[in-house]
């Protein structure tokens, strides 16, 4: 991001923009360009985009942002209110909230970013699967999908929890376990519409395995769709993930992750109310930042929902 | 033969609702089988000879194939056995037949406030369209879809209670009101109507208001934003143009006759969050110390109680699956395009 993008930008501009692009790469730049104006234009999903890089900045430098160590127990400064060393407060064990809350993001991206990866690649399998075989494989799989959805979401995460142990990683595969549903059945249906059209069929009358023409054909033209459906999802894995780590069953303290930070805050509300609000708004903004970009992504990549 | 179609209609939605059931035992008997407690010691305790662990073992079915003893568990839960949960050692069963009363309350009263608020926000933001009502209640709506819901009751606690003294505290009664009526239903407002004591019920009532307007700001979300685009789309249509150049007043056209023709798909959508409102009832339950069926699943959890925890979620399964039922039928019943 220096000058020298800036002196190419108009040339750039104009190659992206281009009437008549040249390759097939420079023809894909150029809608990811489009679309990127379109976005752009959308003041609020900017916010969120803005929200979400702040994140994983803060995740990222979490270490050189941090004024304390997040673990280190001082009982000397224990329930501070805010003040200008400490500004975001002190905890039950005189930690620095505003450290943790820092050093907490880092497990909030990594839940998103793990379940964001399993849960709609196993979906989009089994949905493109199940829409391009069709038959008793279709039925058996969804069969199998309505059963998931039948459940309440964080009864069935409660659940699996119960049965692996409490614990970061377990919530993150008790979340993908139910996560996976709603993306198959998106996947399935998109599969269904474009299953018969002649693209299809020219690659099939070409030899084309079936493997090859779902993830090759199949998948990529699903893909958009779940994009935006994820991005949509992901604030309520955030909550998910909380409400887990709230409930004692997530991350384990001294873990600081946000939930769990709050239940520990909790016997402490009425008097000391700073250690269980902080992390409860930097739940509230992160998770309003993916809204707000899944929103501005559905309005660019999905126009079909406006 | 319409009547005949209705048949095999109907014996196909009856196949596919006992497949889920089916399909939702499969998932809490596989559940059951992969914790990490060894059942037999549950039982006995860890210092009982071979002999001992060996026969237990035998009674318990557990030498069986899986299969079988997926038969048995299944033939088990049809009884009503959920087996015995080990924190109240008391079958699961009547435990949360006793717990269910007081979250169908705090449900119940939280679909109330959904359904208030929730379609004339819907109704106003179509009316609005791309207009200022409109945009104050998609932000509001987002926002509702941001905040995690204990925190919110935290602070609901923290402000209302604590601070500004207008709510009391976490519970269902006052201490001081507690064990007065007879539990009839295990509904206490219910209960206390019944028995004539009204202190009780006003008390009650006034417990219900901060955890059922905190859980029930949840629907109001979703309810609004359904009724938006029904709403949308009955606005459209040629029936609204005629009836406004007859000179009906703009009130009796958007509140009779666009409301009036979306009320079959708002019916179902009704029955749609009165489920999501049973799953969110467990984090409000935990902050509110709610005794129901949440606060339940969530304490027998914290113990490893899994009898306990796996009978809880499928009762709740079993009301998920029920109200999508209720819903699909709902629909069929009322909106006579769908028979």
């Amino acid at each position: 991001m220096t000058a020298q993008t800036q002196t190419t930008e108009s040339g750039l501009r104009a190659w992206l923009t281009a009437e008549t692009p040249h390759s097939r790469g420079q023809a894909r730049l150029g809608r990811v360009y489009l679309g990127w104006l379109a976005f752009a234009r959308n003041r609020l999903a900017m916010i969120g985009l803005g929200i979400v890089l702040l994140l994983v900045l803060m995740a990222a430098l979490a270490p050189l942002l941090a004024p304390y160590d997040p673990y280190t127990q001082n009982l000397s400064q224990r329930l501070l209110p805010p003040s200008a060393a400490h500004w975001l407060g002190t905890d039950a064990f005189g930690r620095d909230i505003l450290s943790r809350i820092l050093y907490g993001s880092r497990l909030t991206l990594m839940i998103v970013a793990l379940v964001a990866v399993t849960a709609p690649v196993a979906g989009l399998l089994i949905g493109t699967v199940a829409g391009y075989l069709g038959g008793w494989v279709d039925a058996v799989l969804m069969r199998v999908t309505d059963i998931f959805l039948a459940f309440p979401k964080l009864i069935l995460a409660l659940a699996f929890v119960s049965a692996l142990g409490p614990g970061i990683e377990n919530a993150i595969i008790a979340i993908a376990i139910t996560s996976w549903p709603p993306y198959a059945r998106i996947a399935r249906a998109e599969t269904i519409t474009i299953r018969k059209s002649d693209f299809i069929s020219a690659a099939r009358l070409q030899g084309a395995s079936t493997p090859r023409i779902i993830l090759g054909h199949v998948v990529p033209l699903c893909s958009s769709s779940l994009i935006v459906r994820v991005t949509l999802d992901m604030a309520g894995i955030i909550l998910t993930a909380a409400g887990l780590g709230f409930l004692g069953l997530g991350a384990q303290p001294p873990a600081p992750e946000w939930g769990a930070m709050i239940a520990t805050g909790r016997q402490y509300v009425l008097e000391q109310w700073w250690v269980a609000t902080m992390p409860g708004i930097a739940i509230f903004v992160v998770s309003l930042g993916f809204n707000l970009l899944g929103d501005g992504l559905r309005d660019v990549l999905d126009p079909k929902g406006q | 033969m319409p009547g005949r179609r209705h048949a095999i209609r109907g014996a196909g939605l009856l196949v596919s609702v006992a497949l889920t059931v089916l399909g939702l035992l499969l998932v809490t008997f596989l559940i059951g089988r992969v914790v990490p407690i060894d059942p037999v010691i549950a039982v006995v305790g860890d210092r009982v000879s071979a002999d001992t662990y060996a026969r237990v073992r035998q009674e318990l079915g557990l030498d069986l194939p899986l299969w079988q003893q997926f038969l048995r568990y299944v033939g088990d839960v049809l009884q009503g056995d959920f087996g015995t949960s080990v924190l109240t050692s008391r079958p699961v069963l009547e435990d949360i037949l006793r717990v269910f009363p007081a979250t169908l309350e705090l449900a119940t009263a939280a679909l109330v406030v959904g359904v208030l608020l929730g379609i004339p926000a819907g109704v106003m933001a179509a009316v609005h369209r791309g207009r200022w009502p409109d945009h104050l209640i998609r932000v509001i709506g987002l926002i509702g879809h941001s905040i995690p819901i204990f925190w919110l009751g935290l602070m609901a606690l923290l402000v209302f209670y604590a601070r500004l003294d207008w709510a009391p505290g976490p519970g269902r009664v006052d201490v001081f009101y507690e064990g007065l009526v007879d539990p009839v239903t295990g509904i206490i407002t219910a209960d206390a109507l019944l028995a004539g004591e009204s202190d009780v019920f006003w008390n009650a009532l006034h417990h219900l208001v901060l955890p059922a307007g905190i859980l029930g700001l949840y629907s109001v979300a979703y309810i609004a934003r359904m009724t938006r685009s029904f709403m949308l789309d009955q606005l459209r249509q040629e029936y609204i143009t005629t009836a406004r150049v007859k000179g009906m007043s703009e009130a009796r056209v958007i509140w009779r006759h666009a409301l009036g023709n979306i009320a079959v798909p708002l019916t179902t959508v009704v029955a749609l969050s009165y489920a999501s409102l049973l799953e969110g009832s467990v984090l409000t339950e935990t902050v509110f110390a709610w005794p129901g069926l949440g606060l339940y699943i969530t304490n027998s959890l914290l113990s490893a109680d899994m009898n306990a925890v796996l009978g809880g979620t499928l009762v709740v399964g079993a009301v998920f699956i029920g109200l999508n039922l209720l819903s699909d039928l709902l629909y069929r019943l009322l909106d006579p395009r769908a028979r």
